[in-house]
């Protein structure tokens, strides 16, 4: 298990390091610039603000500095607010992100998993149909048009809950950006575990513990449950890479002072070491997610350590 | 000459009623997969909805008494009124609404066909040639796939905005550049098996070349998982663009989308419902419809459920 974990670990440092420089080239390479303002700026100006931010040796250069500075943890600044680095942004918003995210994540994971197995289990019957809508709906709807009718809904028809905004500690206006964060990743997991779950329940190994007398409680806690559970685990480290990216929009919509809001304004004003570092950022901790999960799959499936 | 019993009638009916069926002469795996999917219900229901919103979003306009940007002084923010022809009321500009749909309807189909047929291009091509040599080139192949995984998808769809800026065919060109790493992974697996099959050798025996053999034996035969997944590429790129457009960076006015549409409706819903649920509705049908034909397909052309 630890070679195993060694390996995995050594493999995702090259990936990293060239998905770092393709994130930076293809943005140093894009037309365009964080200075291309309304009117020029003087040459001198220019010149000195070019120098400041390194634009001004060659390209391999401002790699190899960015990359160097990157080994310090340091993300790099903005271009186009004075003394504002990526790690500012990241300690404003990313809290808040992350709490989203994480919230999202476990409230959809559990409801997923326990979804998917009572449509499992019921196959055929009412609640399997009704939850097969419910997913279905889940995986089809874009999250800003769920959010548009659930604002309408709740926050203007009903008025139970805020229809967007943000007040400092406020649980009731996470309940909508989160219900609509949460929805298709749950949808995702409970079809992911129904469709196991459903295999797993028809092997030899659960016919012989049913027939050895094992109730059915036991039959699917003891056996069915865990092997049930594999291809879910294999679904969350890209479900939660993709609750943290489509928290992004969620905080659009709803004004929420995430990462989000910052990342597409930055991206419109040209705003590239914003761009680049956030961009980095979400990368490792799609890495480092994937890596987690490659350790819990090794865990559920002994065969997987061996290859 | 009929006996006593009839026992030759009853028998030669029996054989007249065997030759009928079609069972010795065989089916060949298309006609049993259409078998299937004719009988899919939702399926049937979905490609008929499907066709006809696409053919309501190409031949519609023409029939629709309003232009998409044309601005009836007359009603403006009017609810559905039929007898001014506004079947789906007017926006702020006294547009017609119907008019706005169809047409935003015809440019989210645009972008999500030309996204969908690059990635399914690139798609192809790449994962074959993975597969088909294999060894060091499908390791550094696909490395390169597991890589590009870990970027952040809508990040990178972003920085394309940033890129193309404006023009919402190159935008989608590029989205298609981003979507075909799924479809080579599933295209590199089939093509492995592939071959190793007879036909594939016996090709290799005649001397025909690696490119030759790719593209005259290996895709033809990659044609079910690649359909199933073109259908189901469709619905996502047309949540890509209602996205960027809904975030204002897609397509823009006078020109619009269902994105576009939903997110000029979205704040003004509780007075002018009908500016969100116009555009919602066929988003929403549109998308439910595209998944439920992949899912039909993929039922159909699975071996295994046979």
């Amino acid at each position: 298990m630890i070679s195993y974990a060694l390996r995995r670990v050594l493999s995702a440092i090259p990936i990293a390091l060239i998905a770092v420089t393709v994130c930076f080239f293809i943005l140093r390479l894009a037309p365009g610039g964080p200075f291309d303002g309304e009117r020029a700026l003087p040459p001198n100006v220019m010149a000195n603000l070019r120098a400041y931010y390194n634009l001004d040796q060659s390209l391999p250069m401002q790699y190899l500095i960015y990359v160097w500075r990157l080994l310090h943890g340091d993300l790099g600044p903005s271009m186009v607010i004075d003394g504002f680095r990526v790690s500012d942004l990241i300690r404003i918003g990313f809290p808040f992100t992350l709490t989203m995210a994480m919230s999202a994540f476990v409230v959809a994971t559990a409801i997923g998993i326990v979804a998917g197995m009572i449509a499992a289990v019921n196959q055929n019957k009412w609640p399997d149909y009704v939850l097969v809508l419910v997913v279905m709906i889940g995986v089809v709807v874009p999250n800003f048009l769920s959010a548009a009718l659930l604002q309408l809904v709740f926050g203007v028809y009903l008025k139970w809950l805020p229809a967007g905004g943000w007040v400092n500690g406020s649980l009731t206006h996470l309940v909508l950006p989160v219900t609509v964060l949460a929805w298709p990743h749950a949808a995702r997991i409970s079809r992911l575990m129904r469709g196991s779950m459903i295999e797993v329940l028809g092997t030899n190994y659960v016919r012989t513990a049913r027939s050895k007398g094992l109730g059915e409680r036991l039959v699917l806690a003891r056996h069915a449950i865990k092997p049930a559970l594999i291809p879910v685990v294999s679904y969350l480290g890209p479900g939660l890479s993709y609750l943290l990216t489509g928290s992004l929009v969620v905080e659009q919509v709803f004004g929420l002072p995430g990462i989000g809001k910052y990342f597409i304004t930055a991206a419109l004003n040209r705003d590239y070491g914003i761009v680049l570092g956030t961009t980095i950022l979400y990368m490792f901790i799609i890495l480092a997610l994937n890596l987690l999960v490659d350790m819990l799959y090794a865990w559920l499936d002994p065969k997987v350590r061996y290859r | 000459m009929a006996g006593i019993t009839g026992k030759d009638a009853i028998l030669t009916d029996y054989a007249n009623k065997l030759e009928k069926l079609d069972a010795p002469k065989g089916r060949s795996l298309t006609q049993d997969a259409m078998r299937r999917l004719l009988r899919n219900k939702a399926a049937m229901v979905s490609i008929i909805l499907v066709v006809l919103i696409v053919l309501a979003a190409i031949i519609g306009p023409y029939f629709v008494p309003w232009g998409y940007a044309e601005v009836d002084w007359t009603s403006i923010r009017k609810p559905p009124d039929l007898s001014k022809g506004h079947v789906f009321g007017t926006d702020q500009n006294g547009r017609d609404m119907l008019a706005r749909v169809l047409q935003g309807t015809q440019m989210s189909l645009i972008v999500a066909g030309v996204a969908t047929v690059v990635s399914v291009v690139i798609g192809v091509v790449y994962g074959a040639v993975a597969g088909y040599f294999g060894g060091k080139v499908d390791a550094v192949m696909m490395r390169f796939v597991d890589i590009m995984y870990a970027l952040p998808y809508i990040l990178f769809v972003i920085i394309l905005v940033v890129i193309f800026g404006r023009n919402p065919v190159l935008l989608f060109v590029g989205i298609g550049c981003l979507e075909w790493l799924t479809m080579a992974r599933i295209v590199r697996g089939q093509t492995l098996t592939l071959k190793e099959r007879e036909f594939v050798e016996a090709a290799r025996a005649g001397g025909a070349k690696p490119f030759t053999i790719i593209l005259r034996h290996i895709v033809p035969n990659l044609t079910g998982p690649v359909v199933i997944y073109a259908t189901l590429t469709v619905p996502e790129i047309i949540i890509t663009e209602s996205f960027l457009s809904y975030l204002g960076l897609g397509v823009q006015e006078p020109q619009t989308s269902l994105g576009t549409l939903i997110s000029f409706g979205a704040p003004v819903a509780e007075v002018l419902p009908w500016m969100l649920l116009a555009p919602a509705g066929v988003l929403v049908t549109l998308l439910l419809c595209l998944t439920y034909i992949g899912d039909g397909l993929r039922d159909a052309l699975d071996p295994k459920d046979r």
